[in-house]
């Protein structure tokens, strides 16, 4: 019985790896691209543009300034560009 | 000749090849070291580079290569007989494909996981990755054109295949939707989507779908191609979870259980293969055999694109250097096989000589339509079901592979018309829609522009698809032969079949030029088309020859020194 669960176990996992693997990296990908997207909803009035969700945001930011600086870097800008905060 | 022999004789022969070939090319050409540390270790992210269970990383290689191509190409290539396709699948499986796919996974491991493409640019030149790119961009351009006529034939021979391949569109996108939004544990999406698509080929019986001749002034086949693309368009701007995921899976699922149903027909059936081993009655229009054999069965022989797959994925996530033998030549193996089972279908599904005299009546005909008519004669004696139900099934197997292959096709060439986009910036071109509405102009184009009205031209390009693949594998062995003689060790293994492959492309591309010039006149588009090819073909043979040359003299001067 317990080898049967086993073997169901371990063909779950397989099939798991199978329907997972040669994806990963483009939903990995396309993720990281809806939170690039959210982070500039919660930083975009720091940085002078006006974004009509910024009471609802502003209390997410303390949650999101770990992630700050790669995201900033991945925007193409090499230092914060918020005076204010400076993380690099 | 009994077909069961056949399909043993075949399977053993690729199977040695993999257990004494292979072994060879590991330990004496490419040198595998155990202890070599892979990108999948040294460079590990957990998301595009991860160390993964061989079996796994087989599986994905396998189905990832093994598509609607090597049933088409085999169904046509018979035509010359059985004996001269079966000899090309099996050999070149073993000395050709093999040595290529595993050299692939290889060259790209032993260079931090880089692409063939970017690994041309390294190794060869710029000029010459330049020149892949080009070859890749007219391949994907074609075989998303092939595709669609393909399945279009396909709707209109199986009507009762229709609504069974809509629906496994709809399973698809539920399983996506309850494996990634609700995370349902994989087992049971699996188990009753796989029930649902078999099931639905009942409902297909029941309800066939034609489309009427004539609707908006189109015959039937066009209409077919126009909302094939319109899906295509469509489904390349869908989120990869919801659609190409799941289609994918079950397309990998589907690909086990047609081979294994295939294969035990086969055995179990026994039946006889009624084509002549070589066809001494061949119809005008039949090209001679060398070099169009070589082209016209691409995949399951030898095939370009799996350079891409192997250097793509398969290399970033491969757990020891040793795996690459077992995923690289395995898996062009798995491809080998489907190829071989097609052959059998097209040569042995037939009830006489004359039946399948009918069928072979003139170039270009059988592919699909034969490995279906044939494959259910044959699964319906074996396995004991209708052979109408059969037919549907084969048709759907196929169907599915290539829209599939539709569906990451056209989703690539937007990436390259937003690359372009970027790279000469032209924002518009950066736009998902507009870049998808070129992709799918440019294979509509493609389609009616060589076939007139009735969108025929895919299967009219066939054997140009073939070449253009063909040409990629020559470039891919180039890069894998360089690296060889940069490293000292023996390079016939790689250069023979680099050599032979490119001469049978660039002949096969010479040969059709005079075919389309005499078929459409100085400005038939297939005609351009071929130019091109014939072009890329010599450059080539240059990059290649001129990569050589430097690489020995460089040698000779370090051994000198």
């Amino acid at each position: 019985m317990a080898s049967a669960k086993g073997r169901l176990g371990r063909l779950k996992a397989l099939l798991e790896e199978f329907y997972v693997s040669p994806y990963r990296g483009a939903l990995a990908r396309a993720r990281r691209e809806e939170d690039d997207l959210f982070m500039l909803f919660v930083f975009a009035e720091l940085m002078g543009v006006p974004n009509p969700a910024a009471y609802y945001t502003l209390e997410l930011q303390p949650l999101l300034l770990e992630r700050f600086h790669e995201w900033h870097q991945r925007q193409g800008m090499e230092h914060s560009p918020l005076d204010g905060f400076r993380c690099c | 000749m009994n077909a069961a022999v056949l399909a043993v004789l075949g399977l053993t022969m690729m199977f040695l090849g993999y257990r004494f070939y292979s072994k060879f090319i590991a330990e004496k050409i490419y040198q595998l070291d155990p202890d070599f540390v892979t990108p999948a270790h040294a460079q590990r992210d957990d998301i595009d580079y991860l160390p993964t269970n061989r079996v796994v990383l087989w599986g994905h290689h396998f189905t990832a290569v093994a598509g609607a191509a090597p049933i088409i190409g085999p169904g046509i290539a018979v035509i010359w007989g059985w004996l001269p396709a079966f000899l090309w699948v099996v050999v070149g499986t073993m000395f050709f494909a093999g040595v290529h796919d595993f050299g692939a996974v290889w060259a790209s491991v032993r260079n931090k996981a880089q692409s063939v493409g970017s690994l041309t640019g390294d190794v060869v030149s710029p000029r010459a990755r330049t020149l892949f790119m080009v070859v890749v961009f007219v391949l994907l351009m074609m075989v998303n054109a092939v595709f669609g006529v393909a399945i279009s034939d396909a709707f209109q021979e199986t009507p009762s295949s229709v609504i069974p391949a809509w629906t496994a569109v709809f399973v698809a996108v539920i399983i996506g939707v309850l494996i990634y939004r609700m995370h349902v544990p994989i087992l049971w999406p699996t188990i009753v989507g796989t029930v649902i698509l078999y099931a639905v080929i009942y409902l297909g019986e029941a309800v066939p779908i034609s489309l009427s001749a004539g609707s908006f002034g189109l015959p039937v086949g066009a209409q077919w191609i126009l909302i094939l693309f319109l899906y295509a368009g469509i489904a390349s701007l869908l989120p990869v979870w919801l659609l190409l995921q799941p289609r994918d899976y079950i397309n990998g699922i589907q690909l086990f259980v047609g081979l294994g149903l295939l294969y035990g027909a086969v055995l179990i059936a026994n039946p006889t293969i009624v084509a002549p081993a070589i066809n001494p009655d061949l119809p005008a229009s039949a090209p001679p055999l060398f070099p169009l054999l070589f082209v016209t069965i691409a995949c399951g022989a030898i095939s370009g694109f799996h350079g891409l797959v192997g250097s793509g994925t398969t290399s970033k996530q491969l757990d020891k250097e040793t795996d690459a033998r077992f995923v690289g030549y395995l898996g062009s193996t798995g491809e080998g096989a489907l190829a071989l089972v097609a052959i059998i279908a097209a040569t042995a599904g037939f009830a006489s000589l004359a039946d399948w005299r009918l069928m072979y009546s003139e170039f270009g005909n059988g592919g699909m339509a034969a490995f279906v008519q044939g494959g259910a004669r044959v699964v319906a004696s074996g396995v004991g079901i209708s052979e109408q139900f059969a037919a549907t099934l084969l048709t759907v197997m196929a169907v599915l592979f290539a829209g599939t292959t539709m569906d990451a096709g056209v989703r690539l060439q937007r990436y390259i018309v937003q690359e372009w986009g970027t790279i000469y910036r032209i924002p518009v071109l950066q736009n998902g829609y507009v870049a998808t509405g070129i992709a799918v102009t440019a294979c509509l184009l493609l389609a009616f522009g060589a076939g007139g009205s009735s969108g025929e031209g895919g299967m009219l390009i066939w054997p140009l698809f073939g070449t253009t693949n063909q040409l990629l594998a020559g470039l891919t062995l180039m890069v894998i032969s360089v690296m060889l003689v940069k490293l000292g060790r023996p390079v016939r293994y790689t250069l023979i079949p680099m050599v032979f492959i490119t001469v049978a492309a660039l002949g096969a591309a010479l040969v059709q030029l005079t075919t389309l010039y005499r078929e459409g006149g100085i400005l038939y588009p297939l005609l351009w088309i071929d130019v091109v090819i014939v072009l890329l073909a010599i450059l080539v043979m240059l990059e290649a020859s001129s990569a050589f040359l430097r690489e020995r003299r460089a040698a000779a001067a370090g051994a000198a020194a």
